[in-house]
């Protein structure tokens, strides 16, 4: 298998983007990679969208972007895998240029999601959950991760402060991101008096719906100073793994084992462990998933992510930075893109390129992004070359 | 030549809701409605109150401070999009309430909540043109929010009438100008009860889009700022809209604040901006000028500068002022009979 880099990155407008499609979205994200690499053409492309269909009723993206970014013939590949789609459509990109079937492969994600009421977004991102045995008992993932949150608060004493302090720290940071869909500082007390959506969580635990798209350029590492001006940034590890689709049927309700056992490969195949890593950029759908996923990554101990947030380890300037972009939380989550994007954000630390929000002496990167309440999970590690 | 307001009037139904009845029937959380929506109240239509009926009150208003005689008036033109007809206009049945006919043009306007401005651009034009002494423009409402909708705790019921001429004027119009595009934020269609809408769509590109669209190009051509009006005034769906509007624009709370009506009126469609017209009109001072913009879903706003005149002080007490029948001794209703009044319940002989 060959060394695999990052060579370009690109991200179109993020937020209530009405003015734009999806299609065309996307096109503005590819085209910024691929002017970001230098590179003139891709041999394949792969992206991350998880309901084009009942977003926007368009399937067959594949085809319909290779033809939108005016590549026609080379192949065109949606990936599937829930809110994991971008960091799963990554992960293909990855293979297919470790194996040699391809030597510069865009990996994007794409998802317009307010062209519908909310009670239609609400519909389209339960198809995440188990259909027969979740949804048409009337749950949706507000409540999903509620209930997570309530056994996790239960069972290591997690406290709601903890919970508001997760979405604190995150608009900190993308208040500092211009690509942020909320770039407003918020207190402890305004999350806490947001509306209520699902006992315990309220309006400001949860991430927003978004219109965005990001992509990246994914080429052999030893062709990427060849190809590009850009620092090349390594790909050190990619590993994907599975939990059961229905929370009810998990052993442990607070406990992300897709995470933990995608980690333990990408630890593996890095050669590295979690205190090697410089910052995370991690899938903070709710509050409540940041704290779950610090601890099914090793960040922090089991049960431990409340205290480490409340403590400002996952600040800015903290212990293990988390979502220096502001993460899904402030950042938006337009759920296809969201793996891409965190792989954009890993990419422009790792040059150094972040400005107000740059993690000192970023080194290495870990990326997290998973589907539904963490039936799939796909984890990288990034290293600056 | 000056065209403008000769006399105007306003008409509040007598019964309220407040915001917390409708939440506790819906199971809604009530003070982030409150917070969200800057509501608290709305007024309530009873069985025997529609459109007809409020833009008559509003226009009986409207002739005392005019001082004219009904049969003078060459047209009278109502929007709403709430006609109790389909087919049969309000018009002829106000102007015969008023004694104006029969040598008088009529005709119903509908253009989501913008109708009422329309009605009195098209009134003012004609009075401009020559064509007539004096012609009616009334902006009327009841409207319907879909039971548990959002909607539901702001659509209220309420009318505005002016009259426009070119003498005895209490208000002159200095400037008026337009701006839509074909944006489908709020709809009804034929044989449906209860509009429908596209959520927060509605408030970007198509409310923010058009009222600042057209605030911005009536301050551009008239060649003022903010600060030189005493009032503004804009269509108000909800507390917070016009409020972030005005803001946005340069305003201050003490322009908006008289107008502002929304908070304990609810949202009256048609009569929306008029209302806040009239309201401002009650306490307004010669030399005083008012910028309005009103907006309809669709999407359009119609911007109007208006500069009052010595006569306001004559004409202000000859009829009630709108904040007073706002205020004035309100009867509050439960849900039950909101619903029975807002025919949300059918009865065996319907």
């Amino acid at each position: 298998m060959r060394d695999v880099a990052v060579i370009g990155v690109g991200m179109s407008e993020w937020g209530e983007v009405w003015e734009k499609s999806h299609r065309r979205l996307w096109t503005e994200a590819a085209l910024a990679a691929v002017d970001d690499a230098g590179v003139d053409r891709v041999d394949a492309l792969y992206v991350g969208c998880m309901s084009g269909g009942l977003f926007v009723g368009q399937e067959h993206l594949g085809a319909m972007l290779s033809d939108q970014l005016g590549m026609g013939p080379v192949p065109g590949t949606r990936v599937e895998s829930a809110c994991a789609s971008g960091g799963v459509a990554f992960r293909q990109a990855v293979m297919a240029v470790a194996s040699g079937a391809h030597d510069i492969v865009l990996a994007s994600g794409v998802e317009k999601m307010t062209d519908v009421d909310g009670a239609a977004a609400t519909y389209a991102l339960s198809t995440a959950a188990d259909q027969e045995y979740e949804c048409f008992q009337g749950v949706t993932f507000p409540g999903l991760y509620a209930m997570m949150a309530r056994v996790h608060m239960h069972r290591h004493g997690t406290t709601r402060r903890q919970l508001a302090q997760v979405a604190v720290k995150n608009h900190a940071n993308g208040a500092l991101n211009d690509k942020a869909q909320y770039p407003m500082k918020v207190t402890v007390e305004q999350v806490l008096e947001s509306p209520g959506v699902a006992d315990p969580l309220r309006v400001l635990d949860c991430s927003p719906i978004t219109d965005g798209a990001a992509a990246v350029i994914v080429v052999p590492l030893a062709d990427a100073k060849k190809l590009s001006k850009n620092p090349a940034v390594k790909v050190l590890a990619s590993a994907q793994a599975s939990d059961t689709l229905a929370l009810h049927d998990r052993a442990d309700l607070c406990w992300l084992a897709s995470t933990a056992k995608a980690a333990e490969g990408a630890y593996r195949m890095a050669g590295i462990g979690p205190g090697d890593v410089s910052f995370a950029e991690v899938h903070d759908c709710f509050t409540i998933a940041e704290i779950m996923v610090m601890e099914a990554l090793g960040l922090v101990e089991k049960g431990q992510g409340g205290q480490a947030t409340e403590a400002g380890w996952t600040a800015l300037d903290g212990k293990i930075p988390v979502n220096p972009s502001g993460g899904l939380k402030a950042k938006g989550h337009p759920v296809g893109a969201t793996g891409i994007a965190q792989v954009v954000e890993s990419v422009l630390q790792l040059r150094g390129s972040c400005g107000a929000r740059q993690v000192r002496n970023a080194r290495r990167a870990l990326t997290q992004n998973m589907g539904g309440t963490g039936a799939s999970s796909v984890v990288h590690i990034f290293e600056r070359a | 030549m000056e065209v403008g307001i000769v006399g105007y009037g306003a008409c509040v139904p007598r019964h309220r809701i407040k915001l917390e009845e409708i939440a506790k029937v819906w199971g809604a959380d009530a003070p982030s409605y409150k917070r969200g929506l800057l509501l608290r109240e709305k007024s309530v239509p009873t069985p025997d109150q529609d459109t007809i009926t409020l833009s008559v009150e509003a226009a009986r208003h409207a002739l005392k401070r005019a001082g004219v005689d009904p049969k003078g008036i060459g047209a009278i033109y109502i929007g709403s999009e709430s006609h109790p007809y389909a087919v049969k206009p309000s018009g002829t049945t106000v102007a015969e309430a008023l004694g104006a006919t029969p040598e008088i043009h009529c005709a119903d306007m509908e253009f989501a909540c913008k109708a009422g401005s329309e009605a009195m651009f098209v009134a003012l034009s004609l009075v401009k043109a020559g064509q007539m002494d004096w012609a009616l423009g009334i902006g009327a409402d009841t409207s319907q929010g879909a039971p548990g909708d959002a909607l539901e705790y702001s659509a209220s019921a309420g009318a505005a009438a002016y009259i426009m001429g070119r003498e005895k004027l209490v208000a002159v119009c200095e400037h008026t100008n337009s701006f839509m595009t074909d944006t489908p934020d709020f709809w009804r269609r034929e044989y449906q009860f209860y509009p429908r809408h596209a959520g927060r769509f509605t408030g970007e590109p198509a409310y923010f889009k058009h009222v600042l669209g057209c605030a911005t190009n009536l301050l551009q051509r008239t060649g003022t700022k903010p600060s030189d009006y005493r009032w503004c005034v804009f269509h108000q769906p909800n507390g917070k809209f016009p409020q972030r509007a005005a803001k946005e624009l340069g305003f201050t709370k003490e322009q908006y604040e008289q107008g502002l009506l929304c908070p304990i009126l609810g949202n009256t469609y048609s009569g929306s901006s008029p209302m806040g017209l009239s309201a401002i009109l009650d306490v307004a001072k010669p030399g005083d000028r008012i910028f309005m913009v009103s907006y309809g879903s669709g999407s359009g706003s119609d911007g109007f500068v208006w500069r009052v005149t010595d006569r306001i002080l004559e004409v202000q007490g000859l009829a009630p002022h709108t904040r007073w029948q706002l205020e004035h001794d309100p009867r509050y209703v439960d849900y039950g009979t909101y619903a029975k009044f807002r025919g949300k319940i059918r009865k065996l002989s319907e």
